[in-house]
């Protein structure tokens, strides 16, 4: 029971992850702003989920530990922390070698915390049937 | 979660670009000081800007980790300025040399302007994201009540 129940949640907390993580890495592209030759990165939010949630792991996604034996361990897969982050390619790249276009990236991070709070409200929903579901009222 | 680690990343930015206001502020208040404290013009002062580790992993080792990491950024040194000094001539100023002119630091003053606005620019943006930031998580806090 317990499972279904993590699972019913599953796909919504792993982007609310993911939103957050990816919100961090698009902070770190506004901070760097002005640092000579930092290259602005993000990743793909869609391959980032699917990865996340075990799905199509042949095209991308994570890292996979190779298993010669099957007495390996299968080691860490999947998971939010392997989301493949790219370097994002600039429209305009300054001489210094900076690649971080200040609309694009402000761009993003409100898109991305738009999305999030539409995760937050899905969570919140899914909770409140739960509940209702829970009393049997 | 990561979503704090964005005041980090942000909260480190602000430090920098309000370094660099500082530096900005120095540079004006002093770009017709001839002569400072050592005697030699005053040189106009720049921050450098590095990406350093913060948030998610900074503090562990594993090399796999460190491409999805955040990045703060920190003003890792404070350099002189090494465009060459203004000369002015002014053969009536104590300061002047044997053919009349006197060493004037070397800031330009619609350099220090433009730095002094992109600074305040990137201070705001910086800010944005972290009230962005503490609304997201006031949301999540407030999740299933």
């Amino acid at each position: 029971m317990l499972n279904s129940l993590d699972q019913f949640l599953a796909t919504r907390v792993s982007a609310l992850d993911l939103r957050a993580q990816r919100s961090e890495l698009l902070a770190s592209n506004v901070a760097n702003a002005d640092t000579p030759n930092y290259k602005a990165r993000d990743f793909d939010f869609t391959q980032a989920l699917q990865s996340a949630l075990g799905g199509h792991r042949s095209n991308g996604g994570g890292l996979q530990v190779d298993r010669t034996s099957p007495a390996h361990l299968a080691g860490i897969n999947g998971g939010t922390g392997n989301a493949d982050v790219k370097y994002r390619i600039p429209v305009q790249a300054s001489i210094d070698g900076n690649t971080v276009e200040l609309d694009t990236e402000l761009g993003q991070f409100t898109d991305n915390a738009v999305r999030f709070q539409a995760d937050l409200t899905f969570v919140s929903s899914q909770i409140r049937l739960l509940q209702i579901a829970i009393q049997g009222q | 979660m990561s979503l704090s680690h964005v005041f980090d990343i942000a909260g480190s930015a602000l430090t920098a670009q309000s370094q660099r206001l500082n530096a900005v502020a120095s540079n004006l208040a002093n770009a017709d000081s001839a002569a400072s404290s050592n005697g030699q013009p005053y040189r106009a002062k720049q921050v450098v800007f590095t990406a350093v580790p913060l948030g998610r992993n900074a503090m562990g080792n594993d090399p796999t980790a460190m491409s999805g990491q955040g990045m703060g950024v920190r003003v890792t040194s404070v350099i002189d300025d090494p465009a060459p000094p203004r000369m002015v001539y002014d053969p009536k100023s104590p300061l002047a040399d044997a053919k009349g002119y006197v060493t004037m630091p070397n800031v330009n003053v619609v350099e220090e302007m433009t730095n002094m606005i992109s600074a305040s620019r990137a201070y705001q943006m910086n800010m944005d994201m972290m009230n962005t930031a503490k609304n997201l998580l006031i949301k999540t806090l407030a999740l299933g009540q």
